[in-house]
């Protein structure tokens, strides 16, 4: 028995493979969207995994540092350094911001570093281009994404940092390119604020009768002192001993120092169960539209296809066709629409993703996952035009 | 197939139920033999399509008898039980329009029925191609029918309708589209092939031009039909 979907599709095959490419389209859009998500789950796990971190010690009942705002003391790690099982704890400081980049400004996460090496936790792990910070100020080592180049100038606040060393995928949770500098400068650049509001700030605090006390005549100093520089830092990164347990060095550090710790594991819960989560229903919410108007494409153009074969089906049914025929021929001609589409969508997607500003990570599973649902989809389409085609009487094919 | 055409005896068909039916047949007996081209004519509305598609199995009657070949079919109820595989098998179609399938060439257009009925794919065409051998139309097999002219469709459409080699052929209207050299054109065919195919054919006609041809004719009007002997005047 001769295939007629496959003959119908070749006699036809204009419009067959323009509607496939305008579904294709639909298609590469809705892929794009899944890559968007995994592009946000990938950058979360990439923070994570350039961290070099095994635990993250942040203020006590926070989200911190990445979900939510952390200070610590930067003396900190000093006592947690000291604590069973730990191998290295570092200060680290996170900013997102808006840097200034010769004319343009770059968002980007700005993180100060602690006095160390590669290797040293929060520390860029590699480069591809220049060198690590080796001075103790104004120097930056920034992600390629910032669109920066060794040698480049970056205001921060109101300093001016020397690019000296380039990384790769090296980004916030949020996708936004890094930017390192050396610790001291990010706990400045953290709380420094303009002339004027320094100026406000000092006359107030002198002012202020609370600290004009007889018999303490140098009070209104030592605060405004006190108020000139930042003491705290967003997190204690923390290396484990190898033979250590991350959970059992979580305990001790929380019993003991009064502050929270996120394991890894509990750190990637908050970053993809948390952070983006917002994100991730609203992209699910555009996968639905999107399979929703796909079906319904399908749909109309697999219906209006059959409404023009109708009384084809009705000589068809007339001379002996089987009803499970007629059905897989437009079944046929359904899932055949959802194929072109399909591989014009992923060849869309596939050309599409880089030019978009965020990660979009297109993975094989997605891709299986989106091929299913759009058979299932042009399956459930074709119900329709099928119910039509059945309906069909063959007496119509005989006059009066 | 051998053929033994077709007879039917007391056929009624009601439409409808109490005071809203209508008796579209009304008792109509008619017997067509092998090899024999019998006209049927009768106004719009006397129950022309009606018999038509009681006797392609298409809409069941209400009573009567219907034979074909040696076998009864109908006899108040189907007596057969795959209705489909009849159609398919045993009764061919010729429509007033040729209705061929527009996305299969000539070949395949023709091979179809047989194709459903279980016969190989090369079997078939090579069926079919006979057939358009003997319908003059060889030269088109690989044409898509949009390709064809009026007369060539219609003589597919009836190589499509003797592919299986049925004993009786329904034709509906067939040379209404067509000129008057081609319209005795198809009724010759036709009765040519009812000839070597030893096919009772049935031919539903208005056509003033080709009753002439017919040997007898059967009238219909108001559900009844009257049988009359036709002039069977030849083809030129």
């Amino acid at each position: 028995m001769i295939n007629l979907a496959a003959r119908d599709i070749l006699h036809a095959w204009g419009k067959f493979v323009f509607t496939g490419i305008g579904l294709g389209l639909l298609i590469g859009v809705t892929l794009i969207m899944a890559g968007v998500y995994r592009g946000m789950v990938d950058d979360a796990k990439v923070l994570l995994d350039n961290s070099g971190a095994d635990l993250w010690v942040v203020q006590k009942d926070t989200l911190g540092p990445y979900a939510e705002s952390s200070s610590i003391y930067d003396d900190a790690w000093r006592g947690i350094r000291a604590m069973p099982g730990v191998a290295q704890a570092v200060n680290v400081t996170y900013l997102t911001m808006q840097v200034r980049r010769g004319e343009e400004d770059v968002r980007c996460m700005v993180s100060g570093i602690a006095v160390g090496g590669p290797g040293t936790p929060g520390w860029p792990p590699w480069l591809v281009a220049g060198r690590h910070l080796t001075r103790g100020h104004y120097e930056a080592v920034a992600d390629i994404a910032t669109g920066c180049r060794i040698g480049d100038r970056l205001r921060i606040r109101r300093n001016h940092y020397t690019v000296v060393g380039l990384t790769r995928r090296m980004v916030s949770s949020n996708g936004d390119p890094m930017v390192f500098i050396p610790l001291k400068d990010a706990q400045e650049a953290q709380f420094l604020k303009d002339n004027d509001a320094i100026r406000q700030q000092r006359r107030r605090t002198a002012e202020n009768p609370i600290y004009d006390r007889p018999g303490i005549p140098n009070l209104v100093d030592e605060v405004i002192a006190a108020q000139s520089f930042n003491p705290f830092v967003n997190a204690v990164l923390v290396q484990i001993d190898p033979n250590s347990h991350p959970e059992e060095v979580a305990d001790k550090i929380r019993r003991w120092k009064r502050l929270t710790v996120y394991t890894r594991a509990q750190m990637e819960n908050i970053l993809v169960g948390k952070l983006i989560a917002t994100s991730a229903r609203q992209i699910g919410m555009f996968l639905v539209i999107l399979a929703v108007v796909s079906a319904a494409i399908v749909a109309f153009i697999i219906y209006t296809l059959t409404l023009g074969k109708i009384r084809e089906i009705a000589v068809l049914k007339l001379i002996g066709t089987r009803n499970t025929t007629i059905a897989a021929m437009i079944l046929q001609q359904a899932v055949t629409l959802g194929l072109i589409g399909f591989v014009v969508g992923r060849i869309a997607a596939t050309f599409g993703a880089p030019y978009f500003p965020k990660h979009v990570l297109l993975v094989p599973r997605d891709s299986f996952a989106g091929l299913l649902a759009v058979i299932l989809i042009c399956i459930l389409s074709s119900i329709v035009a099928i119910r039509a085609a059945l309906k069909v009487d063959p007496a119509e094919a005989v006059g009066g | 197939m051998t053929g033994k055409g077709i007879g039917i005896q007391g056929l009624k068909k009601r439409y409808g139920r109490g005071d809203t039916a209508v008796d579209a047949l009304k008792g109509v007996d008619m017997d067509v033999a092998p090899g024999e081209v019998v006209g049927l004519i009768g106004p719009s509305g006397s129950g022309k399509s009606t018999l038509l598609k009681c006797l392609g199995a298409v809409i069941e009657p209400t009573a009567g008898t219907m034979r074909l070949g040696a076998e009864i079919i109908y006899d108040d109820g189907w007596k057969v039980k795959d209705i489909r595989a009849l159609r398919r098998d045993r009764i061919g179609f010729v429509f007033q329009a040729p209705y061929l399938i527009p996305f299969l060439d000539v070949t395949d257009n023709v091979a179809l029925p047989s194709m459903l009925a279980g016969t190989a794919n090369a079997e078939a065409r090579r069926r079919a191609l006979e057939l358009l051998e003997a319908l003059d139309v060889a030269h088109r097999a690989r044409a898509m029918p949009s390709q064809l002219s009026g007369g060539e469709q219609q003589r597919v459409a009836i190589a499509r309708g003797l592919v299986n080699r049925p004993p009786v052929i329904l034709a509906d209207e067939p040379t209404a589209p067509l000129d008057s050299e081609r319209a005795l054109a198809v009724i010759r065919i036709l009765n040519e092939m009812a000839g070597k195919f030893e096919t009772a054919v049935i031919v539903v006609t208005h056509d003033e031009k080709i009753i002439p041809t017919f040997k007898r004719i059967y009238h219909i009007r108001d559900g009844v039909t009257y049988e009359e002997q036709g002039q069977g005047r030849g083809f030129e």
